[in-house]
């Protein structure tokens, strides 16, 4: 820059304590700024982030009208609450207008090209399949790895993507498998995007390891969410 | 600003940013956010926006403090009164709307480091008084978002084939994704500064050298 001027012209040493008072002064004010900026915005921030994943799941889960918010735990399953049990597995039920169980929503996430994809699932329990996805966020090269979103090819492996659980309940029978642009041969693998295969990947990793988490969880259970009211 | 010269109005200091100084095009500061979030017009804007509030907010406190502040912790002081600005920017931008606070991602946060910001505070506003410093600051902060624009509209358009979302070009439009990646940022601000170094070039040729002299010293 052509401004660089001369440096204010030098004093005597300051001493320590204007260099305290100095910083006190301004970390004092900043906090109350911070403080200020923090509770005025709380409801807003809390207000949209509600939004969004309600939106994202109505999304994912056409005909649905009211969602709720469970955690699914070795457990059993409880209502969402503020305090957040360890170990638990964060879903959503919808249910439609009569109060029938629509599909159950949850979120699955891993690392794509760029950063975190977070993405939301529709889960069918009668089926054991999932019928739909949703992207929550993600950085992914606009143009390229955003294809997971408009790509209608890639969004055909999930209208009845295979999740089956083992007769004992306690796995999913068969891993969610990315395969290569093409190959896809059982219904419970993915058909890669063709130079969006990190993406992809990173898609059927998130759903993938989410299911085996939630699924031997919650579908044990799932008979007391029918009734749109769990114990 | 140089001593034994009257005090710049507050129209100069704001016009200053805005065009003869602009951050982007002729001190070419804040590289980092001008690469990563012109990927479109709304971003650019956004992005700007934000930029311009921490700018002025915190130019116009550390011009208030400036007589408190011992030259030792000066940069603490300013970086602790950037980094409030940008945290509330951060909040706010959030409950705005999270779509945008997810295409802006890290760089909201990033602002802090931002040269353009630091800068002013210690070049312009450390040594100005606080009215001065808010018009100044202001002036580069829309400069910046200007330039920002002007980078990110001619990438959405080339990229995209949209500007604000709104298709320009029709369906049939092939769009040049290679404008929206990062090498596209890269081409569109070396085409800006191209073509303002030949306007320059041009205008010094017509006048006086100190004109070509100041800008090259710029640049």
């Amino acid at each position: 820059m052509s401004e660089q001027e001369l440096a204010p012209p030098l004093s005597t040493a300051t001493s320590s304590k204007a260099m305290i008072g100095a910083l006190g002064l301004a970390a004092t004010i900043c906090g109350l700024i911070i403080v200020t900026a923090y509770e005025g915005t709380l409801d807003a921030v809390a207000r949209n982030k509600k939004i969004a994943t309600e939106r994202a799941v109505f999304k994912v889960i056409p005909g649905a009208k009211t969602i709720r918010e469970f955690v699914a735990t070795t457990g059993g399953i409880q209502p969402a609450g503020p305090s957040e049990a360890e170990n638990g597995v964060k879903f959503y039920a919808a249910y439609d207008q009569g109060g029938a169980l629509k599909g159950v929503a949850a979120e699955g996430s891993a690392k794509g090209y760029a950063d975190e994809v977070r993405v939301l699932y529709a889960y069918d329990p009668k089926r054991q399949v999932i019928t739909g996805i949703g992207v929550v966020s993600m950085h992914e090269t606009p143009g390229i790895g955003d294809k997971i979103l408009t790509d209608p090819d890639f969004q055909k492996n999930f209208e009845a993507l295979d999740v089956h659980l083992t007769d004992d309940m306690k796995t999913v029978a068969n891993a969610i498998k990315v395969v290569k642009h093409g190959t896809k041969q059982h219904p419970w693998e993915i058909d890669a995007i063709s130079g969006s295969t990190v993406t992809s990947k990173a898609v059927g990793k998130g759903i993938r390891d989410s299911t085996e988490k939630l699924l031997p969880l919650l579908l044990p259970k799932i008979d007391k969410l029918s009734e749109g009211k769990p114990t | 600003m140089i001593p034994g010269k009257n005090p710049p109005s507050n129209w100069s200091e704001f016009i200053e940013g805005l065009w003869q100084r602009n951050p982007i095009f002729v001190m070419v500061l804040g590289m980092c956010p001008t690469m990563a979030v012109t990927t479109s017009a709304l971003n650019s804007i956004s992005m700007g926006l934000a930029t311009t509030f921490v700018l002025a907010a915190s130019c116009w406190m550390v011009s208030l403090l400036r007589h408190f502040v011992p030259k030792e912790v000066r940069i603490a002081t300013y970086i602790v009164i950037i980094a409030t600005f940008v945290t509330v920017v951060d909040y706010a931008i959030q409950a705005i709307s999270l779509s945008l606070y997810d295409a802006l991602g890290a760089y909201i946060k990033l602002i802090v480091a931002n040269c353009l910001v630091l800068g002013r505070a210690e070049a312009h506003a450390a040594r100005n008084k606080p009215m001065a410093a808010l018009y100044n600051a202001t002036g580069m902060g829309l400069g910046f978002t200007l330039g920002l624009f002007m980078i990110g509209g001619v990438r959405e358009i080339l990229g995209a084939g949209k500007l604000f979302g709104l298709s320009l070009f029709g369906p049939h439009y092939q769009p040049w994704v290679v404008m929206v990646l990062p090498p596209g940022g890269f081409f569109v601000m070396a085409g800006w500064l191209m073509l303002f170094a030949v306007v320059r070039a041009r205008k010094a040729r017509g006048n006086t050298p100190a004109t070509l002299a100041e800008g090259a010293q710029n640049a």
